[in-house]
């Protein structure tokens, strides 16, 4: 007796099934734009296009606040990165640009933050970073209170390498961290997180509105006689501009202590290309 | 490749389309079933278009081998390589890939090996700038030593000649081109022009946004999704802009892992789960475009819900039926 019933069910699915699908046809054609393709040969862009350059809020996963941000996070790791720390932005939450004119610009962030080596998340952090108005300009500033960095405490790790390497008969070197397949040797970890830290002094400075940089490797690192309790080290580090997709080169003199932190003691290398057709204007006579 | 090719004889062939710049072969693998003699719709993917991105043709590898793993026992995988062919490259930028793997110094190395032309010093040209879509407008240098150099004109290269000349020819056949890259975590769609939109731009965010949720689900990473002047930068001559010219109704760029702690150096132990998700995000991409041509459906997700509730409704009478 049921049998009927339930050959009326399954009817009554199979049609439900059908109808709980339904299509939406196409809503805009799809014609293909050939006039475009052919037509702009050069086209003016005004400078103010990279389409945030009015006051207030900006989308926080659009690219401007997205290099402000990791702005942000070069200056925590020259404050904060050791060889045993090492602060990665996680996210932006929100931003807003206020324009000073001269001044500069002012980004206003709210970020979350992460230390990649005990994945610790830092929470919430609220960042302001000016970026100078001036044709040579310096680094940008940056202020950063983020409370969430006290939960850090890296001191008994710090203290054993700073012993190893101080009492060493050999001076430590290595070259190319991580290597082509992405390996790093655990014992020099500690020493790519420390370069990274050093980079990021650089990468601090050498930042503007038009610059994305992480460091892509050490090259080379050598270890110098310690001096004023600070271990000292040579470092050769190559970073990576994402907007010119540019490999530069820096040459670093390093010094590091768990209480003195990182201190970079001097500089030399290749900043970003001026020449590249800028973004944001149509491109000068061809070279 | 050819093992690939032999052992699967009834899914997969191969073909040269092209020559790099050092005379090396430009090969794809065409996957799908009863393909012979067939002109069936079809996907693009290309990989390794920039020699230092080696998560990208890894992940070609891994997209044809979970291919060949499932296409027997997975219906709806079957359905589609029934209904169109998956074209895809494992590597198009050869001379550079190879390059790339010399040694150390050569590691970061991104584009083509074409020798340098009169007046200057430095080889190879961004390839991914080379496409003849507003070629040298925005987003390139002009120094042929640097890296995003867009060659002396558009389509210089031979690499991206063989793409524009075999993609060319099947444009109407051709439903999604997917082009992969590292690094950012990104899903950028066209244009990389900032003052042009493609006409279906809210069809691709919706779409795009729905991949980078399912890649997400899998590992956690998130993907952003966006043009590039958008959330990465203002480009010209890229290959996904192109495509899209021709009309192609999806193109997208698939930017891989990380977001920049190893960057390019992707260690070992990251290139499974990285290709896991990528291949999540692909697979969903392919599905909608191929539901789209060929069950005229579009919407994303309410189709799979309703068909739980059915099928949840349908199993409570097959018990109620037994029961009694």
């Amino acid at each position: 007796m049921s049998r009927p019933l339930c050959a009326l069910w399954v009817f009554m699915v199979l049609l439900g099934d059908r109808l709980a699908s339904p299509y939406r046809p196409e809503t805009e054609p799809l014609d293909p734009e050939p006039h475009e393709a052919n037509s702009i040969v050069e086209l003016e862009v005004p400078p103010e296009l990279d389409g945030t350059m009015s006051d207030g809020e900006l989308v926080p996963h659009h690219y401007p606040a997205q290099r402000a941000a990791k702005v942000v996070q070069h200056y925590l790791n020259t404050r904060h990165g050791s060889p045993y720390r090492w602060i990665e932005l996680h996210r932006v939450n929100k931003a807003s640009l206020e324009d000073l004119g001269q001044a500069g610009k002012k980004y206003y962030l709210e970020i979350s933050l992460k230390e990649v080596i005990s994945n610790t998340d830092l929470g919430q952090c609220s960042a302001e970073v000016l970026f100078s108005g001036e044709q040579d300009q310096g680094a940008p500033q940056v202020q950063c209170p983020c409370e969430g960095l006290q939960k850090l405490n890296t001191t008994a790790e710090e203290e054993a390498l700073f012993q190893r390497l101080n009492s060493s008969a050999t001076p430590l070197s290595g070259s190319n961290i991580p290597d082509s397949y992405g390996h790093i040797a655990p014992e020099m970890k500690p020493l790519w997180h420390l370069g990274a830290a050093a980079a990021s002094f650089v990468m601090l400075k050498e930042s503007n509105e038009s610059t994305l940089y992480n460091m892509a490797q050490v090259a080379n690192i050598t270890q110098l006689e310690t001096e004023n309790g600070q271990l000292r080290f040579k470092y050769h580090v190559l970073l990576h501009d994402m907007i010119s997709q540019e490999i530069l080169h820096w040459k670093l003199l390093v010094s590091w202590s768990p209480a003195g932190g990182v201190s970079v003691l001097q500089t030399e290398g290749q900043p970003k290309p001026a020449e590249s057709t800028p973004e944001d204007t149509a491109p000068t006579s061809a070279s | 490749m050819e093992r690939v090719v032999t052992e699967n004889p009834e899914l997969v062939s191969s073909s040269v389309y092209g020559e790099t710049f050092e005379g090396r072969n430009i090969t794809y693998l065409k996957i799908g079933l009863g393909s012979e003699g067939v002109q069936k719709k079809a996907i693009w993917m290309d990989c390794g278009i920039h020699a230092r991105e080696w998560i990208a043709p890894a992940f070609c590898q891994w997209f044809v081998k979970e291919i060949l793993l499932h296409y027997k026992t997975d219906k709806k995988l079957n359905e589609m390589l029934k209904n169109m062919d998956l074209y895809v490259t494992p590597v198009l930028n050869v001379d550079g890939y190879m390059y790339s793997w010399i040694n150390e110094s050569t590691r970061l190395w991104r584009k083509s090996r074409s020798t340098p032309h009169e007046g200057c010093t430095c080889h190879g040209v961004d390839l991914n700038r080379n496409f003849n879509a507003n070629w040298g407008t925005v987003g390139v240098s002009r120094d042929c030593c640097h890296n995003t150099y867009c060659g002396s004109g558009p389509v210089s290269e031979k690499e991206a000649q063989a793409v524009t000349q075999f993609v060319g020819s099947r444009v109407d056949q051709i439903l999604c081109f997917l082009t992969i890259h590292s690094a950012g975590q990104l899903l950028l769609l066209p244009y990389g022009h900032p003052h042009i939109s493609a006409p279906n731009y809210d069809e691709l965010m919706a779409v795009g946004q729905a991949a980078a949720k399912a890649m997400k689900a899998v590992h956690g990473m998130d993907y952003r999704v966006g043009t590039s002047p958008d959330i990465l930068y203002p480009n010209s001559g890229s290959s996904r802009d192109w495509a899209r010219l021709m009309g192609i109704p999806f193109s997208y760029t698939f930017e891989l892992r990380d977001k920049g702690e190893f960057g390019h150096l992707l260690p070992e132990e990251q290139i499974q789960p990285a290709c896991e998700e990528a291949f999540e995000g692909a697979l969903f991409i392919i599905t909608y475009v191929h539901d789209k041509a060929f069950h005229n459906r579009t919407e994303i997700g309410a189709a799979s819900v309703a068909r739980a509730f059915w099928a949840t409704v349908l199993a409570s009478c097959l018990a109620t039926m037994y029961l009694l």
